[in-house]
């Protein structure tokens, strides 16, 4: 399995042509406590750069855009009755959305996790 | 000028800390060529306090106020009774110069009232919860097919041809520029048409609009069509102009209304020529977050002591931009805080006495009109608003009533300019403010004006 | 991810330190606990006593009688076929407070606010200035609060008297050709304007999909163009907090419908090239829209007709002092131009000889076509426009130019004052207008905004807007007023100072404060999880499950 960055900072785990997406450890410091998520239902086709998902804070919110194109298999139905998974563990049990790949190809673009650090070092 | 309290030394002071020579140092950013140089034309210079007061008098006694003549206006804005204790608290500076609760630890005395008021609202119309006001009932009402629209992802409204004409407007503006279609009738004198509803609601249909009692005073039961709007998968949003009246029958949520707004300028707010009013807004639990408008939401302190909030703020505009719910940034606060204190007045008991004296007075007032030759009672069914058809157009007898001094009604042909169908139309309100003298005059006058 | 946290808002709950022993009542001498209406009142409590009909008395209901005597529609024997046999049977469950409990529990409330009666309240763009009373005496007047929108007009004409002369002013004061007065608060005034706009693209044969808004603007013009089916492109700000002219430039065509453009804007600056960028922007075929919502710091000295803007809406509360009563009812007339000045909405009072005529739909066609239509029912917020009347005629031509004046240099008196404690970053571009603008920047590790907000409610202040405009990091927006003396400025400049130097040094007794208001930080995240947004009987609740 490997895992991926973007610089909208979303992290992608992807294992053959399934992959897991959610948002990084920096990204919920910076909204501060989640308070709602809003997921894609399975069956839902996201495309690369799209709107797939909602992230609320108190005082924040933000589109969480799809890192690749694909069909969705899972939205994370436990975010809904404990969104402050996000915060928690945002990197694991706070994952967003499972998809199917469309294109491997669209990954040759997305930051290692080295890459990520220095990116987000850089802001 | 008593507003201003800088004296010429206190401004030759702070010019001197900001390191400038004169004011108009300060406005050096103001293009030459956008500065006004002399005064505003026309405008007289600063006035007394009695000077200004006598002014205001003067246009003040150019109108008919309704306390000092027999009255019978409604159609969406009613004169009850204002007990003299709300005018009295909303006058508080506390309550009256206060901004919005962005700061929740100094002001809980707003945030509490207003959590009490969504919860007032809720129950009255039967809902889950409700927000803390709108501008208005027509307002609240557009919003209301915006967020049906946003929870059906459909762009069709059916509007029942008994929603107040002034609320049709408003909701075909707003429509005409968002892309919504709206499916709108005239009313007719001889039913209502609940059929077209039940016959036209499909698919496609966003939501229906059902005024209340509607804009003839005709109540009538909303529960089929809510089944018949679930059944296709569409809100029943339901607009009560005068809440009053659900103090003597069934709310429309109890009925299966998704969405119910409201006017409630009639408790606690005076008539004061068409605003400020105040918009309720409630709906089902569910919606919750397709809902416009401000929200109070109960949580604790740092030690624990209960405390309020202003919540789900995602949804408003300051933070969601272009992509917020509505573009509302405020609530009529002061109006909210004074259908409240009414509501407190009241109480379950209270507002049930009144509900029963206004149709009781309605009732007797419909009786002794439509014995007045020329005069037959057009809505079997009302609350303390009914409307009567006339044996001539009625908008010049509602002039030749006023000037024998009696405020009699509103006329369809005002509401309705140009149909034919309803121009012998008279809408006339009975709240508990309207005395058995007061019929009777209004009896006795239209006989006159109708012979 | 869009934005991650533009503002840099993130509410935090501090410590409970809040050491002090505890009384029986929870009370703290004048500072007094109050319960909810629905734990202290009931359902057959009432403050209210209805006159009892003598026939009621006597145990005859009015309703009794013989069925249908004259034949007239409805049975009197059966009153609940009157009501659609929809009588109420379930309880509603309002509780009823007695006269002197509805005093007590609402007086109790209110001394749990801040109030502009109490002290400064320096929110930023929010205007926070003295209310008079005369105001609210006028308002109250029987001639005016106790009239029915739909009285025949000859009833009314003093009413419509007062619309007329509100709009004579509006119209003189902003150089501009029009006004359409029902807008019933800011925002609806916005979107007033933004309507005007598409309804003269229509006319035109035009589509232009798109409103440029800078990036410095409150939330409310993004979210009102795209009400009104706009798409909202950002303009850049330039580092000295103005409009990038060039950039906006850049952005226009014929797609383009309109800019909106806050002015004086909301870093508190005047943007200069205004005339510039209306030029530009009617040579590409759009118009040029103006929030208002500062407007006192120019009223009496600009025009904005003559910098080319085409409707602007006022906020009758910030710049002619009606009540914000805890957030709202507000009143948003809209000054429109030439231009766009057929499309203005209905209705609107017009005077004919010496008679005021409401022109409704009925009339509209014969000279007023292409209105856009009816925004709210009834002809807007009358309330507001005795008090804004009041306040314009109580100022007069030299009053007004002085609320302008003062309000400017008190504005910049608080900016020197405080530059040397708090990063004022655009202080170095000249002075400000009637706002001063300070960031976060320079404050301890661990320190926000927020923080020296909630430090000076226990100065006795409200805080000033906090976090707003999203341009710099931390925004605190500083809006004095005209209304405020030097003495009472002198003194907030000591707060502010105070509070900002504990802020440098990092003092932890500022993280958990408030500790002396009626509550501590509440805690937001809380209330957002798991929203209650209205009161329910627990014991009920639990019953019933």
């Amino acid at each position: 399995m490997t895992r991926y960055f973007t610089d909208e900072h979303e992290w992608i785990d992807v294992d053959g042509t399934t992959a897991t997406v959610g948002i990084t450890a920096y990204a919920q410091e910076q909204l501060g406590d989640i308070v709602f998520v809003e997921v894609p239902a399975a069956g839902a086709s996201v495309s690369k750069g799209g709107e797939a998902a909602v992230v609320e804070s108190v005082k924040a919110a933000s589109d969480v855009y799809a890192p690749v194109t694909g069909t969705v298999t899972e939205g994370n139905a436990a975010l809904g009755d404990d969104p402050s998974l996000v915060n928690s563990d945002p990197e694991g049990a706070g994952w967003f959305f499972k998809l199917t790949l469309a294109d491997a190809g669209e990954l040759d673009g997305l930051m290692d996790e080295a890459g990520y650090k220095a990116f987000v070092a850089g802001l | 000028m008593r507003y201003l309290p800088l004296t010429p030394a206190d401004r030759q002071a702070m010019l001197a800390t900001i390191g400038a020579t004169s004011i108009d140092d300060l406005f050096a950013d103001v293009p030459a060529e956008a500065r006004l140089s002399g005064p505003i034309a026309g405008l007289p210079g600063h006035a007394s306090e009695m000077a200004v007061e006598r002014h205001f008098s003067a246009l003040a006694r150019k109108n008919m106020a309704a306390s000092h003549h027999p009255f019978f206006l409604g159609a969406g804005a009613y004169k009850h009774h204002v007990p003299a204790t709300v005018d009295h608290i909303i006058q508080r500076g506390e309550f009256l110069t206060a901004y919005t609760p962005y700061q929740p630890e100094i002001a809980q005395g707003t945030l509490q009232m207003l959590f009490e008021f969504q919860t007032q609202v809720a129950r009255l119309f039967g809902c889950d919860v409700a927000n803390a006001s709108m501008y208005d009932g027509s307002t609240a009402c557009y919003e209301a097919i915006s967020m049906a629209g946003r929870v059906t992802k459909r762009k069709k409204a059916i509007l029942s041809s008994g929603l107040h004409p002034h609320y049709v407007s408003v909701a075909k503006t707003m429509a005409h520029f968002t892309g919504d279609t709206l499916d709108t009738a005239i009313p007719a004198l001889d039913g209502t048409d609940m059929a077209r509803l039940l016959d036209t609601v499909d698919g496609e249909t966003a939501c229906v609009v059902v005024q209340y009692p509607d804009i003839l005073g005709r109540v009538e039961d909303l529960a089929p069509l809510a089944a018949k709007c679930h059944e296709a998968g569409s809100l029943l949003v339901a607009v009560v102009t005068e809440p009053v009246a659900l103090g003597h029958i069934k709310s429309p949520g109890e009925m299966g209304a998704d969405i119910v707004v409201g006017e409630g300028q009639s408790l606690g707010v005076g008539l004061q020529f068409g605003g400020p009013y105040v918009g309720l807004f409630a709906c089902k639990e569910k919606f919750v977050r397709q809902m416009p408008g401000r929200l109070c939401g109960q949580t604790v302190d740092a030690s624990g002591k209960r405390g309020f909030v202003l919540t789900l703020s995602t949804r408003e505009q300051h933070i969601r931009r272009e992509k917020a719910t509505s573009n509302i940034c405020t609530n009529a606060g002061l109006c909210a805080l004074a259908f409240s204190i009414h509501m407190t007045l009241l109480g379950e008991k209270g507002l049930r006495s009144m509900a029963e004296l206004n149709h009781t007075g309605a009732v007797d007032a419909a009786q002794r009109l439509a014995q007045v030759p020329g005069v037959l009672l057009a809505t079997p069914t009302f609350f303390n608003e009914f409307t009567l058809v006339l044996s001539k157009a009625a908008r010049p007898i509602v002039r030749a009533l006023a000037e024998k001094g009696v405020l009699g009604g509103v006329s369809l042909g005002r509401l309705y300019p140009g149909e034919a169908t309803l121009e012998n139309g008279l809408i006339v309100a009975v709240t508990e403010v309207v005395t058995p003298d007061d019929i009777e005059t209004l009896a006795t006058a239209l006989e006159e004006v109708l012979a | 991810m869009m934005q991650l946290n533009q503002s840099g808002w993130k509410p935090e709950m501090g410590a409970n330190d809040d050491g002090a022993a505890g009384t029986f009542t929870g009370n703290r001498a004048l500072m007094l606990e109050e319960p909810l209406i629905f734990e202290i009142g009931g359902s057959e409590t009432t403050g209210v006593d209805f006159t009892v009909r003598p026939e009621l008395v006597e145990g005859l209901s009015s309703s009794s009688g013989s069925s249908d005597p004259e034949g007239q529609g409805f049975d009197k024997l059966n009153p609940n076929g009157i009501l659609g046999n929809l009588l109420r049977t379930a309880p509603i469950g309002l509780p009823g407070l007695s006269e002197p409990e509805t005093i007590r529990h609402y007086t109790r409330l209110s001394r749990q606010n801040y109030a502009i009666d109490l002290g400064l309240f320096p929110l930023g763009s929010c205007t926070m200035k003295h209310n008079p009373r005369l105001n609210e005496k006028v308002a109250r007047m029987a001639g005016f609060g106790d009239v029915h929108p739909l009285q025949p007009r000859e009833t009314v004409q003093g009413a419509l008297a007062v619309i007329h002369e509100l709009a004579h002013w509006l119209v003189t004061l902003t150089g501009m050709k029009a006004v359409a007065m029902s807008p019933k608060a800011g925002a609806h005034g916005e979107l007033c304007g933004v309507l005007a706009i598409k309804a003269a693209i229509e006319a035109k044969g035009e589509d232009r999909p798109v409103i440029l808004v800078p990036e410095s603007a409150h939330g409310t013009n993004p979210a009102t163009a795209a009400f009104a089916g706009f798409r909202v492109e950002s303009i850049p700000a330039t580092p000295e907090g103005r409009v990038d002219v060039e950039a906006l430039k850049a952005k226009l065509g014929p797609d383009v419908a309109g800019v909106m453009i806050t002015n004086p804007n909301t870093c508190g600056l005047f943007e200069r090239e205004l005339k510039t960028i209306s030029d530009a922007v009617h040579a590409a075929g759009a118009y040029v829209y103006c929030d208002g919502a500062n407007f006192n710091a120019i009223v009496g000295r600009v025009r904005p007709g003559d910098l080319g803007v085409d409707a602007m809406h006022i906020n009758l509360h910030k710049t002619f002092s009606t009540p914000h009563g805890g957030g709202g009812p507000g009143s948003g007339p809209v000054v429109l131009s030439e231009a766009l000045a057929p499309f203005a909405p209905l209705p609107f009072v017009e005077k004919r000889g010496d008679e005021f005529m409401l022109i409704e739909e009925e009339t509209a066609g014969e000279h007023h076509a292409s209105s856009f239509g009816r925004m709210a029912a009834f002809h807007g917020q009358m309330g507001m426009f005795t008090r804004a009347l009041s306040y314009i005629l109580s100022h007069g031509a030299d009053g007004l130019r002085q609320v302008a004046e003062d309000a400017v240099l008190n504005a910049n008196y608080i900016l020197r004052s405080l530059e040397g404690v708090l990063d004022a970053p655009f202080a170095g571009s000249g002075p400000c207008m009637h706002e001063a603008l300070f960031t976060d920047d320079g404050l301890a590790e661990g320190f926000s905004t927020l923080d020296i907000a909630k430090g000076l409610i226990d100065e006795g202040y409200h805080p000033m807007t906090v976090y707003f405009p999203l341009v710099v990091h931390g925004a605190m927006l500083v809006e004095p007023t005209e209304t405020e003396s030097k003495a009472t400025l002198d003194q907030f400049i000591g707060a502010l100072r105070s509070v900002a130097n504990r802020a440098r040094q990092g003092d932890p007794a500022l993280k958990s404060a408030p500790h002396h208001a009626p509550r501590r930080r509440l805690d937001e995240t809380l209330a957002a999880r798991k929203p209650v947004l209205v009161w329910k009987d627990e014991g009920l609740a639990v019953a019933a499950e």
